[in-house]
Formats: C-alpha cells, structure tokens, sequence
C-alpha cells in the first residue's frame, strides 16, 4: 500500500553531469517497496512546480531505514529537487506502481538499461537471486556513464555501451545483448530505458521466446491512478488494444503486452 | 461551539460543502487508500459515456505555469459498468454521488440520464463542456440556444437533480447560466477547463498529443472566481464553484463569491487529502468569523 509522507533528505550527490542521487529516510518505504516502484515527490511547496515528480526507486537500505532515488537535473521540478539538502523534508506519495518479477524461478537473468533507465535495475539485482545475470547498460557519451562500480559488483558480467563510442563499446545495449542471447540461455529479460530501447529488447526477447518485462515512462498526472494521463497500448483479446496506464497496471508491463506505435 | 458545515444543493443534503470535481477522483477507490473518503460533502465520478471509451493518444497531460493542460478525453468503462461495478463501492460511503455524463448527441445525453435516474445515485452532473472530444458534447455548452436545448430535453427523463456543468470558453456565462436555469437546471457547476495549449519548442510540436487540452490548477482561479460571482448575481438556482482550489481559502473566495458549495479538482491529483484540508479550512474560516453555519458565508462578499 503507498503512502503520503514528509520524507527526510539525508544525502545527495551529483554522480555524473546533471545526475543526482538522493538518500530519503523511510523505514515505510525501504520496508515495503519492490523493484521497478516509484515515489511521486512534490518538489516544492507551492505552484512552481504543481505537478509531483515520479522518480524510480534504484535501491533501498532495509536495516539503515532509507531508500535511493536518482534523478536528471531536467527542469524546474528536478532543479528545485537537486537543489535540496540533507535534512530538508520532501512531500512523497509512495511506493507507487507494479513491480518487476525477480521470484526465485528466475535463474538466469540479463538487466537491458539505458540512460536514466538503468536505477531501477540496481534494485532488481539487490532483489533477484539468479546465478547468471548479465548487465547491458548503454549511455549516450561516457561523461553520462553511472553506477558503473554498483552494477557491477552486482552482475556475474557488465557490458556498457556508448552512442558515441567514447567508453565501452560503441553502439546500443540491446546490440550487446542480441550477441549473447543464443548463448546464454536466459529465462528472464528485465529492461528499462527510452523506448526505441525497449522495442528492440521486447523483439529480441520474442524472437528467443524468452520471458521480458519492461518499465515505462509516460507524463503522468497524479502517479496513483485516478487521472488517467500516463495512457499506454496494451494488447486486448486477440487483435484488440486498449489504454493501460503507466502508473497504476505498470510501470513494469510483460514485453509482449506492450503496443509500440 | 460546532460549525454547520452541512449545505442543502437542490435537495441534495452535503454533510459539508466539498465535493471532489469529476475527472479527478475516479470513482473513488484510488483516494480510498489514503483518506476516508467519508469525509467528503460529495464525488463527482469520472466522466461517463453511454459507451466505453479509450481516451485520447498520450501525452495527455502537460505542466504549465501554476496549471496544467489535460486531454485525457473521457477514459471511462461507460455507464453500465460504472452502475454494476463502481456505484456499489461508492455506496459503502457516505459521501454523495453525483453521476457526471458526457453524450455525442442529445439522444445519448437522454438515455443515461434515464438509466442513471433509476441508480442509485444522488445527481447527474451534465459536462456539455468537455474541451477533449471531437464529438458533440461542448458544441451542446457554449452557446445559450444549445444550453436550453439539451437542458430541456434531458430534463424530461430526470429523476433526479440535474446539476449543468458550465464552460468558461464563451463570451458570457452568465447568458449560459441563465439559459440553463430558464431549461430546468436544478443547480449549475463551473467552471470546467480553459482550452489551451502548451508547445514543445524542441520539437516545435504541441505537447499533447491532442494539440490543445482543458487548462486547470491554480493558474485559473481567478477567472473562475470572476464566473461564479457573474452567475450567482444572474441565477437563483445553487452555485457550485471551482477551479484552482487547494485550500481553505480558495474555497472561501468561491462562497463568498457566491457559491453555495465547491468542488476540489487538480488538487486531488496532487494531494490526495486536499478535500479534507479545504473542508478544514473552509470551517476554520467560518469559526473566525464567529458564523455558526458553513452556507452563512456564501455570497457574503462586499464590494468595493
């Protein structure tokens, strides 16, 4: 069940150019949420940024009683949000949404992320007990490349790809991943990204016959689904589709129920 | 000393004067998990259709300065559903229904209103405004010829008070009002959104995938206020007024204003418990002002 709270701020970081991480005391939050849920925080009090922010949880710290979000530093909302300090409360509404399925019939697993993407998958190798799991995590120039170290120390093996080449190998994730996946046998695909990104890893996956789920964006209103913004297409019966929304059927939807326009 | 919240709309008891605004509350389960939705006067339901419909293409939600521009374009799983499957939860509440429908013709406008008399229900709130349908429905609300037309048609199936929800997208609401309460209008409600449209100049395209939407939030308030003083001096039949309310005292300039109960839109989607607060502050502003009773502040403005 989620929750309207004054959280507490106690750490923030630039970890890359306009990428920051955020440590929020919680014992509610890091006890109950599951990978792929997101927190919806008002990043001011007042109008100048009306709308709550939805930002995906990338870890939690059970015993210390906090949770990590990270962010891009984008607009006014994000900015006022890099702006706070530790000890600052921020107004939250969380966890949010679905969750991505890391039960232990899981055994071999590869984590597709890309960009700002990638943070929720951290929480989903915290989470998961396979013994193979492989990271394809792409950027679009090494400056922007984060959490290298966490993933890591997290995966059996990490691939970082670059648009530009500037670090790792050049090209997309989902490229790194197209090599290794006759091979390697999966039986679950967890990604998360822009979704150029995400139709080619749910192609892939569909080619393999192997079992995806995928996180997705969309402008959200009020993130606990009772406004019905953050519409997305979903198969419906045989040929027929139908709007789903984001924040309250998802954010993690099974690849194969998902409509690309 | 207790304060009276309780306000009487066209023989609709309200235990107060707050009422969530239909488009922003569902059907009330979502909010259920993080207030007791009992506490509020009434709930304007999402938007119904004789039919199902999909909604419009996403982006349909945009921020823009203290506002934000929606074209969600009445999502719903239609009238029937709504009837079998949502009615019952809301039931178990004691907050009042008021059931909002939006038609493609005055036909369909005149079927659900006679369904929906023999529900359940406490009102039909009639959205002849919605900025985000091709079809019918706000052609019906901005003119003073089409208010009386559909307002009298759907009259004759009423079994139970019918509330007009009016459009702030004409010259003069005021002559809507009117024309409205002349058809039969047991009550009127406004204001629904402002037609707009934001741009995204990266893409040089609309953010919506709509192009325009219905502008709501606190960037609206002020013209709202303007409407519901303009029409609670033009009609004699209760006053329901919104737009941009997020706290006590935005509420208190609508009743001052004129109306006679309010209704609490964005602001829900922002702050799950923002009718609770406004209801709060609504009868902390009252018990200031050493009044016994919620309704005594309505119209109670002084002009300058």
């Amino acid at each position: 069940m989620s929750k309207h709270m004054t959280n507490i701020i106690t750490g923030i970081a630039e970890i890359a150019e306009g990428i920051f991480r955020m440590r929020i005391s919680s014992g509610y939050i890091s006890a109950n949420a599951k990978p792929g849920q997101f927190v919806n925080i008002k990043c001011c009090e007042g109008n100048d940024a009306l709308l709550r922010r939805p930002i995906s949880i990338c870890s939690v710290d059970r015993p210390g009683d906090t949770y990590d979000i990270v962010f891009q530093k984008k607009g006014g909302g994000t900015g006022m949000l890099a702006g706070k300090k530790p000890g600052d409360r921020i107004d939250v509404l969380g966890p949010l949404g679905n969750s991505f399925d890391t039960g232990a019939r899981h055994r071999r697993i590869a984590v597709v992320g890309g960009g700002i993407g990638v943070f929720p998958l951290l929480f989903v190798l915290d989470d998961s007990r396979a013994i193979v799991r492989r990271s394809y995590l792409g950027f679009r120039t090494s400056k922007l490349v984060v959490l290298e170290n966490e993933f890591r120390f997290r995966s059996s093996s990490l691939e970082i790809a670059t648009d530009d080449g500037s670090y790792g190998t050049k090209g997309f994730a989902p490229d790194i991943l197209r090599r290794d996946i006759s091979v390697e046998d999966f039986d679950m695909i967890y990604a998360c990204g822009p979704e150029p990104m995400l139709r080619k890893v749910s192609q892939l996956a569909g080619e393999h016959n192997i079992e995806c789920q995928i996180s997705l964006e969309q402008r959200m209103g009020c993130g606990f689904g009772t406004c019905l913004a953050c519409a997305c297409k979903t198969a419906n019966g045989e040929d027929g589709w139908k709007y789903s929304h984001v924040c309250k059927d998802g954010p993690v939807f099974n690849s194969r129920s998902i409509i690309f326009d | 000393m207790d304060i009276d919240m309780s306000v009487d709309i066209c023989g609709i008891k309200l235990k107060n004067p707050v009422i969530a605004a239909s488009g922003t509350f569902g059907f009330g389960r979502e909010h259920a998990g993080f207030i007791d939705i009992n506490k509020l006067g009434g709930i304007s339901v999402k938007g119904l259709t004789l039919k199902p419909r999909m909604g419009n293409r996403p982006p349909r939600v945009a921020e823009t300065p203290a506002g934000m521009l929606n074209s969600v374009g009445l999502q719903n799983p239609g009238v029937h559903y709504f009837i079998e499957n949502e009615l019952p939860f809301l039931r178990q509440h004691t907050a009042a229904v008021i059931a909002n429908i939006a038609g493609n013709t005055i036909d369909e406008y005149c079927e659900m209103t006679e369904i929906l008399s023999d529900a359940d229900i406490d009102a039909i709130e009639l959205n002849v405004s919605c900025p985000n349908v091709r079809e019918g429905c706000i052609a019906f609300g901005t003119t003073p010829a089409g208010i009386t037309e559909i307002t009298q048609q759907v009259k004759r199936y009423a079994k139970k008070p019918l509330i007009v929800k009016l459009t702030p997208n004409v010259s003069s609401i005021a002559d809507t009002a009117a024309a409205a309460e002349s058809a039969g209008a047991d009550a009127v409600s406004l204001i629904n959104t402002l037609l707009g449209m934001a741009i995204d100049v990266e893409t040089r395209r609309p953010v919506l995938a709509n192009n325009t939407g219905g502008l709501s939030g606190p960037a609206v308030k002020p013209v709202a206020v303007r409407m519901v003083y303009e029409v609670s001096r033009t009609v004699k039949i209760p006053v329901i007024g919104m737009g941009g309310i997020f706290c006590g005292n935005d509420a208190v300039e609508f009743m001052l204003a004129g109306a006679d109960a309010v209704m609490v839109g964005t602001a829900n989607m922002i702050y799950p418990d923002a009718c609770i607060k406004v209801c709060m502050g609504i009868e902390q502003y009252v018990r200031k002002l050493g009044y016994s009773r919620a309704a005594d502040i309505t119209g109670s403005l002084e002009m300058n």
